[in-house]
């Protein structure tokens, strides 16, 4: 599903190297789960596979399906499959949650030349989901996280997951800053998408979210490397011992 | 060589070719008085404080540079709308395609039979309160507007008028320079929209005076555009008395000069004004330059007055607001509200904006705010990341930078139309 080879990203306002060779594949129907050290380079892997300014990839390659993702606009990447539940989801005053969803939807619809969501259907099914989320409707009315808490923040980037249902999708610490129940709701949401065609990429500081949403694959990301890899038992590792030892390990 | 006689005396070289229209003697001496106006003020100058981010050059000149004429096949704003169409062709009263003017709860004459009359109420009317509005700031193209104006409508709603009255401004002589006054008089608890659309000219000066009685309601929306060499300086005067109205909303697109006065006189206490403005402008169509100026004085207690612009220019478009709330002694308990905001789509684009409060009376609400800004990139990366494409997602970004403006369009339908029109110049305007 997503092959990332030697990936080196640099920074194009500053000399700066974030990402200094990351080899990372996530196959469909699979749940990686990446971990690491604040400033290892998780949320710029992350921005960098969804098209965001400001990074310049000087060496390496990201695919999607075997399609070459760094080429494409960040739009395009949507419509290809991948979807990003920002560690930071953005306000945008004056924008409408609906209006915003069901728009994208329906880019990506048109983008990849099937047929678009009808205004009716389209509230069916998000409110469907949204009560999944216990999202209520009120929220779905207001502009996009404008006034949402941190935790209705998260589950409305997994309520616009459930809605695009992508190919691709990475959570960048979308455990942050949910209350216990709320972590539940969004662990539901991400297993209800967990599907044979679909590749996951989640990006977590704790063990407990990994409690609901079993990782095939862990992975440590340190200096902007992947420095290890291995099972579900590599996380438990890190809750107890944090990262000093494998550190040392392969220093 | 330029004539040494229009060096000395732009004034006298700009109404040359322009004649008093002849009517009644009270109409005579209106227009007398406002010539005497204008000869005392002379024609504005750069150099003057309210002319210092426009210029006015080209509406001082004798003659109307050329306009190019806009033609579509599109239907034009309010086609939807049931409405009372008065049409104006280069600033013409066309009978023909006009509507009949008889309609409940409003009487409409044409300006030019309403002026011959020796009994007429527009006697106590005409040139008023554009008279009134030339303190503290001097606004001679308005004078000129009253002394020289051929045409227009006079308006008095008596109740509350069955439909929206619809001014439209066709264009079809690419070197017409129209001079069009209106008078609206809103009795005791009446009501009237009034709504303005089309080119009008190559060269257009509108003067509206507007005096809304205790309780009445005057709402007006105005579409300017799609002519992209249109040179317009457009007035509106209006008094109002207790518990009225006064609503305008203005949409403006394109025009290589586009001039927008607001002169509004709250007299009366609890009366609410809000004027309100949304202009796009695209350098690369054409020049485009676009200056909102508000004078609002509250001079009654217990009023409202809500000021809301803003401006999306890109490719070198320029954008002016110069704003003022002005607040009597007396005139307690004022909920002053002025906002004034340019989006600019590149670095090319400018806005030059002037708030001013000045306020004398002590227990009283007012606040401005100016600002300056671009496309927010993280929220414009976001909605990219969900698959909405750049074009789209900045329509959604100008849109809502835009609501606060077309908000103030209070009547749904007319609001979306507003909305049609904005999101059909987005298109037309990609990137
Ligand atoms: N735009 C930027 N300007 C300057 N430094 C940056 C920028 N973006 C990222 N960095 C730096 O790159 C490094 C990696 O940042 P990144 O956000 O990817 O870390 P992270 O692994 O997601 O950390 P956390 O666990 O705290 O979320 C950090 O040192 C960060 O300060
Ligand atoms: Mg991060």
């Amino acid at each position: 599903m997503l092959e990332i080879k030697n990936l080196h990203v640099s920074l194009e306002e500053e000399d700066k190297q974030i990402l200094k060779g990351v080899d990372l594949t996530v196959e469909a129907g699979k749940v990686h789960a990446i971990m690491g050290p604040n400033g290892s380079g998780k949320s710029t892997l992350s921005y960098v596979l969804s098209g965001r300014d400001g990074y310049e990839v000087t060496d390496g390659e990201a695919l999607l399906n075997g399609e070459d993702l760094l080429e494409m606009e960040p739009e395009e990447r949507a419509a290809a499959g991948v979807f990003l539940a920002f560690q930071y989801p953005v306000e945008i005053p004056g924008v409408g949650n609906m209006t915003f969803l069901r728009t994208a939807v329906n880019a990506q619809r048109k983008a990849r030349g099937e047929e678009e969501m009808s205004a009716a259907e389209f509230l069916k099914v998000i409110r469907e989901k949204a009560k999944a989320l216990k999202i209520d409707a009120d929220m779905l009315k207001r502009p996009v996280n404008v006034g949402f808490s941190g935790g209705e923040k998260k589950r409305n980037e997994i309520l616009q997951m459930a809605m695009l249902e992508p190919k691709m999708c990475i959570l960048d610490e979308t455990d942050s800053g949910l209350d216990v129940d709320a972590m539940k709701l969004v662990a539901e949401g991400v297993n209800a998408l967990r599907d044979e065609g679909r590749g996951f990429l989640v990006i977590t500081h704790y063990q407990r979210l990994l409690d609901h949403i079993k990782p095939d694959v862990v992975h440590i990301m340190a200096g902007g490397r992947i420095v290890k890899t291995g099972g579900p038992e590599l996380a438990l590792e890190v809750e107890q011992n944090g990262y000093a030892d494998i550190l040392a390990e392969v220093a | 060589m330029a004539n040494p006689a229009v060096k000395q005396d732009p004034l006298a070289a700009r109404i040359e070719g322009l004649t008093l229209p002849d009517g009644a003697g009270w109409a005579n001496d209106a227009r007398g008085a406002a010539l005497s106006r204008l000869t005392a003020m002379g024609l504005p100058r750069k150099r003057d404080e309210y002319w210092k981010y426009s210029d006015p050059t080209t509406l001082n000149a004798p003659e109307a540079p050329r306009a190019g004429l806009f033609v579509t096949d599109e239907a034009m704003p309010f086609s939807d709308t049931d409405r009372l169409k008065i049409v104006f062709v280069d600033g013409v009263y066309d009978a023909e395609a006009s509507d009949d003017l008889a309609m409940e709860g409003v009487e409409i004459e044409r300006l030019s039979d309403a002026l011959a009359r020796d009994i007429h109420w527009a006697r106590d009317h005409y040139g008023v309160l554009e008279t009134r509005g030339q303190t503290p700031v001097e606004r001679p193209l308005a004078a000129l507007n009253t002394a020289f104006a051929t045409d227009g409508v006079v308006i008095r709603a008596t109740g509350k008028a069955a439909k929206p009255i619809s001014l439209i401004y066709l264009h079809k002589s690419e070197t017409s320079d129209a001079i069009l006054h209106h008078l609206v008089k809103v009795e005791e608890g009446a009501s009237v929209t009034v709504l303005e659309n089309g080119p009008a000219a190559a060269r257009f000066s509108k003067c509206m005076e507007v005096e809304v009685a205790d309780g009445g309601q005057f709402h007006h929306i105005r579409a300017q555009g799609r002519d992209h060499e249109r040179r317009a300086s457009t007035h509106m005067f209006a008094r109002l008395g207790q518990e009225s109205v006064y609503k305008s909303f203005t949409l403006t697109v394109n025009g290589i000069l586009t001039r927008n006065e607001q002169v509004v006189e709250i007299t009366g206490d609890n009366a609410v004004a809000h004027i309100a403005g949304a202009a796009l402008g695209d350098g690369a169509t054409g020049a485009f330059h676009h200056d909102d100026t508000v004078f609002v004085t509250h001079d009654a207690v217990d009023c409202e007055s809500r000021q809301v612009f803003k401006k999306v220019l890109r490719n070198g478009a320029e954008g002016v607001f110069q704003g003022k709330i002005l607040v009597k002694p007396h005139a307690q308990k004022t909920d002053g509200y002025q906002l004034s905001q340019s989006l600019l789509l590149d670095e090319d684009s400018s806005f030059q904006a002037k708030p001013e409060l000045e306020i004398y009376a002590d227990d009283v609400q007012c606040s401005h705010g100016s600002t300056t800004g671009a496309i927010d990139e993280e929220a414009l990366f976001y909605l990219r990341s969900r698959g909405v494409p750049e074009g789209a997602a900045t329509d959604l970004l100008v849109l809502a930078f835009l609501a606060e403006a077309i908000d103030e369009i209070e009547d749904e339908s007319l609001r979306e139309d507003i909305l049609t029109r904005l999101q059909g110049w987005l298109d037309r305007h990609r990137g």
